[in-house]
């Protein structure tokens, strides 16, 4: 398991335990969100702290993870280092996601 | 064989090679590695970043589509820093690029329904925005791409 998830104040917060979401991980990672997110609050923030690199294949996994949730739910990202900002930054997918420098930002958005 | 090894008294501390077998592991392995190298050479952590990014894109473009539907053979990641500008070269003996040419590189298309955001198609497009230049060469089976970063 990729990932742990704890519930605090009606969100999911789930933590990624890796140091990397590449091509080698990206399939684990999808099944790990599914897993985590099948059931459970609608608001869920992916805490991104641990990893220092992203590749396309792990941006896809985490589209694919916000998409297997449904359109109803928020998926809202908290800690990216500067490489994985990069990443959302230059594919534009900071239009897609809430970014948060932070998991404390991201909780006082949503008002936890 | 696709890389012969040089010896440590061949190779200059501002060249590398590292060579893997084509599998995402493999792959994950020897970007590290050249970044080790790399940031030894005095590459600060945004450059690193940078170079990390396209060099992984490319390595694994070898691993999906190169060696696609065969047994993978080798992947070598080559790299020489010059007086701030930084060449690499992956070369594979797998098939070549669709119609011998480098993909365009566009922008993925997010102004789509949800349900249709893409999952994939962002590695020629981050391979492009984050180098000065890149090149495709295909001689006697081997396939070069030449990765130029400008860092000075």
């Amino acid at each position: 398991m990729s990932l742990t998830s704890t519930v605090t104040d009606g969100t999911r917060i789930i933590t990624v335990n890796a140091e990397r979401i590449d091509a080698a991980l990206a399939i684990q990672f999808k099944e790990d969100m599914r897993t985590e997110t099948e059931a459970g609050p609608d608001h869920v923030i992916l805490d991104l702290s641990s990893v220092n690199f992203i590749d396309s294949s792990g941006l896809g996994a985490i589209v694919a993870a916000m998409k297997q949730m449904g359109g109803h739910r928020n998926l809202d990202l908290a800690g990216l280092t500067p490489t994985v900002d990069k990443v959302f930054r230059l594919t534009r997918m900071d239009t897609v996601f809430n970014l948060f420098s932070s998991l404390e930002d991201a909780k006082a958005a949503i008002g936890n | 064989m696709l890389c012969p090894p040089l010896s440590d008294s061949q190779r200059m501390a501002n060249e590398f090679e590292y060579c893997t077998v084509a599998s995402e592991l493999g792959v994950r392995e020897a970007v590290s590695r050249a970044i080790e190298h790399l940031k030894t050479l005095g590459l600060q952590e945004e450059q690193a970043g940078n170079v990390e990014i396209a060099l992984s894109e490319a390595a694994n473009n070898v691993v999906e589509h190169a060696y696609a539907g065969m047994l993978p053979g080798e992947v070598c990641i080559t790299g020489r820093l010059l007086q701030g500008i930084l060449s690499i070269e992956i070369r594979d003996e797998g098939a070549p690029l669709p119609s011998g040419k480098l993909p365009e590189g566009k922008p993925a298309d997010l102004s789509c329904a949800f349900e249709d955001l893409p999952e994939g198609g962002f590695g020629w497009f981050l391979i492009r925005s984050l180098t000065e230049t890149v090149d495709y060469d295909r001689i006697e089976g081997v396939n070069t791409l030449s990765l130029r970063f400008n860092l000075a």
